[in-house]
């Protein structure tokens, strides 16, 4: 059996917006990741996504649930010796990447900030020369560490973050949109990266994306949130050969292809949220790695095909 | 008679000042748009896409210069025909009479076009009531409930008074969309507006610029390196690598005929949903130093076809039709007949069929 790396039971991640409304952002959502795997969440704009991300790397402080990482309970008070594992060994690279780069700070310190604060490094010969390894292995070359983020591209911005990332040598790296900003040929360099060092380190990632077409090329694992809620996870083949829940159905189908004639007719798949409740449903197991969020009444009508009230063709 | 373009780029070259020399990022490069057409301009990451489009409106860096080009504009003001060169017409006429008001940029990353401290609502209102787009306060919070409602986020009414950092990525990308939007400008430029989107949202988003753009005949400049998309929005597409545009045609010659070996490059790494054991082809290399621009032709020590002469010099632009033109000596009577990577000639042969099927 493989190792469980991140076991999450039950996590609940509530922002209060005033006294009547309350966001869910992330509702009751258990789930493992296991050694070595990528594991992909995908899910609309809004679904939680980042949220997820945010309440393990503990940005947030949940509302309920345990999470625990390498044996340890990294959920309710920390205490520093777990909070200094916490940061060593988990990292997330952020969705936006201006937002996360300080605009005053130079490559080079902004991709060291970790190895400063973990003084990680004894001189800054070493420093630098991490840096470069770090930058070069992300695309990006040597004369980049004097310049500021604004200087940069959007994608290159991006693989900033994601040096500043590996640049730690973790053991679990949260990756928010990452693959979204850089262009097909660097996502596949950055891709070819991570799976090396993943390889070479035993790395396990976490990719929060919406690329579906991508996933489908990196992931040992999906989970497709919606509303807070995970409806269907399973291995890249159970969600993309026999997808299950209607949500994940309506999001295969919104795919774009690089076909111009078939795009002007492209048909989409209308999912009515509003005809269904995910607090009624439980986890339902289809296969060994296969789950989806469903009443009884639900799967049964899901098996056998009938989506009727739920999937509109357009 | 034939109207003039709503926007002319004429040899545009533009440098960045670094301490340890000069990048040549955009290297003489020309386009136009029509009225009311889309064109999309694609590349590779760091090609110079959204420096081309931020130097139109007179934002690039302080530290970076237009060094030669023009970029006529043609509007109405008034009723009275105006044309400018938006290079040399100076920050204050930018910002008066053009910025926002007829030209919008959705930028690419939104938090750098969202203000932290400011409501969303209020920001959204701002252009509108700055351009007299509406007559009081009353009407921009309505005209800004229905445009948050067609960019897709749901209860309006109460996203209006959240600050950015309350919102998603996506949330936050659709209230700039909207922001841009809510001006009505006579030319859209949006880069690469659908990146954090998810793919419901996504065409979602791409509908509405459509219908936007059947209403009120905006032209929109589309920045992307996502060619489903492009396939989905664009009538023209415009190649980009190293700072030149390599190739430029209808979107149905650059997909279904594309003649330039950059642009195989592109069409054949996109992953293809048939099955996840073929391997995502992907250009080999990194794109070149242009601080210390190659000689020939800057895509020559990564393309598997490069000749001899591609690294002397750079190969003018070859007319395929009377729309479609492409960079590559390739394309020279002389030159030896070679033909795209199979495994894309036979997904384009497997389009076409289909297409013909039905
Ligand atoms: N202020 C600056 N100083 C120096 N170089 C700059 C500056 N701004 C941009 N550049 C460089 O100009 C080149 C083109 O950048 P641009 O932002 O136009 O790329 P892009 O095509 O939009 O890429 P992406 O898809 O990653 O957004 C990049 O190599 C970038 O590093
Ligand atoms: N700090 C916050 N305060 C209040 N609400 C928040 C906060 N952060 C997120 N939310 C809300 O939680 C919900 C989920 O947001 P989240 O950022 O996790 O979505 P996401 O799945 O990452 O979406 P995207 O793909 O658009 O980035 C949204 O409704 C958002 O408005
Ligand atoms: S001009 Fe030469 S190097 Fe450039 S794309 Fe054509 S064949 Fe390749
Ligand atoms: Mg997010
Ligand atoms: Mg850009």
């Amino acid at each position: 059996m493989r190792n469980v790396i991140l076991q999450v039971d039950n996590l609940k991640q509530y922002f209060r917006i005033d006294r009547h409304t309350t966001t869910r952002a992330v509702d009751n959502v258990s789930f493992k990741v296991y050694e070595g795997e990528i594991f992909s969440v995908v899910g609309e704009s809004g679904s939680g996504k980042s949220t997820l991300g945010r309440s393990l790397i503990r940005i947030y402080d949940a509302n309920a649930g345990e999470v625990t990482f390498l044996g340890k309970k990294i959920t309710g008070k920390l205490n520093s010796e777990t909070t200094r594992f916490l940061r060593k060994n988990m990292q997330m690279i952020f969705q936006d990447p201006m937002a996360s780069l300080n605009p005053r700070k130079k490559v080079l310190d902004t991709v060291a900030f970790g190895l400063d604060v973990a003084k990680e490094v004894k001189t800054k010969e070493e420093r630098k020369q991490r840096v470069i390894e770090v930058l070069k292995s992300v695309g990006l070359s040597e004369d980049h560490i004097a310049r500021y983020p604004h200087m940069f591209s959007g994608g290159q911005r991006q693989r900033i973050g994601v040096a500043r990332a590996l640049v730690m040598d973790p053991k679990f790296i949260i990756a928010d949109e990452i693959i979204s900003a850089l262009d097909v040929s660097i996502q596949a360099q950055v891709i070819n990266l991570m799976r090396k060092i993943q390889k070479e380190k035993g790395l396990t990632l976490m990719f929060i994306a919406h690329d579906l077409s991508m996933v489908r090329y990196i992931s040992d694992r999906v989970a497709v949130m919606h509303l807070g809620h995970i409806v269907e996870m399973g291995t890249v083949e159970d969600i993309y050969e026999h997808p299950l829940h209607p949500y994940t159905k309506s999001l295969l189908s919104a795919i774009p292809h690089p076909d111009p004639d078939s795009e002007k007719l492209r048909k989409r798949v209308l999912y009515h949220k509003q005809n269904i409740d995910y607090n009624h449903g439980q986890i339902q197991s289809l296969n060994d790695t296969h789950t989806v969020l469903a009443t009884k009444e639900e799967l049964d009508a899901w098996q056998k095909g009938d989506y009727s009230d739920i999937l509109v063709q357009m | 008679m034939e109207q003039k373009p709503i926007l002319e780029v004429k040899n545009l070259q533009i440098s960045f000042q670094l301490n340890f020399g000069v990048n040549h990022v955009i290297r003489d490069i020309s386009f136009f748009l029509n009225k009311g057409e889309t064109l999309a301009i694609v590349g590779e990451s760091g090609s110079g896409k959204s420096v081309t489009t931020k130097s139109i409106l007179g934002l690039i860096d302080d530290n970076g210069a237009v060094e030669v080009g023009s970029c006529l504009f043609r509007y109405q003001k008034d009723g009275v025909d105006i044309e400018v060169d938006l290079l040399k017409c100076g920050k204050d006429y930018l910002q008066k009479n053009i910025r926002g008001n007829k030209i919008a940029i959705i930028f690419q990353d939104p938090m750098t076009s969202l203000d932290p401290t400011m409501k969303v609502g209020n920001q959204i209102m701002e252009g509108m009531l700055d351009h007299k787009k509406v007559k009081n306060r009353k009407e921009a919070v309505k005209r800004t409930l229905e445009l948050l409602e067609l960019v897709g986020i749901d209860n309006p009414e109460k996203r209006i008074k959240q600050y950015p950092h309350q919102l998603s990525g996506g949330m936050r990308q659709r209230v700039v969309i909207a922001i841009a939007l809510a001006c009505e400008p006579d030319v859209l430029i949006a880069d690469e507006p659908t990146t954090a989107l998810d793919v419901t949202i996504q065409s979602q988003i791409l509908e509405l610029i459509k219908d936007i753009q059947k209403k009120t005949g905006v032209a929109i400049i589309f920045i992307t390196h996502d060619l489903g998309v492009v396939a989905n929005v664009a009538d023209r597409v415009a190649v980009m690598y190293a700072g030149k545009i390599v190739e430029t045609g209808l979107a149905r010659e650059i997909y279904y005929n594309p003649k330039h070996p950059y642009t195989w490059g592109l069409l054949s790494s996109i992953p293809s949903m048939s099955g996840q054991n073929e391997e995502i082809l992907s250009i080999p290399g990194t794109p070149p130093n242009l601080i210390q621009p190659p000689k020939g032709d800057a895509f020559a020590y990564r393309s598997e076809y490069a000749m001899a002469i591609d690294f002397e010099e750079h190969p003018p632009m070859f007319q395929i039709s009377d729309t479609h033109f492409a960079a590559s000596w390739l394309l020279h009577p002389d030159a030896p007949k070679v033909s795209m990577p199979s495994v894309l000639q036979a997904r384009i042969d497997a389009y076409k069929k289909r297409g013909d099927d039905q």
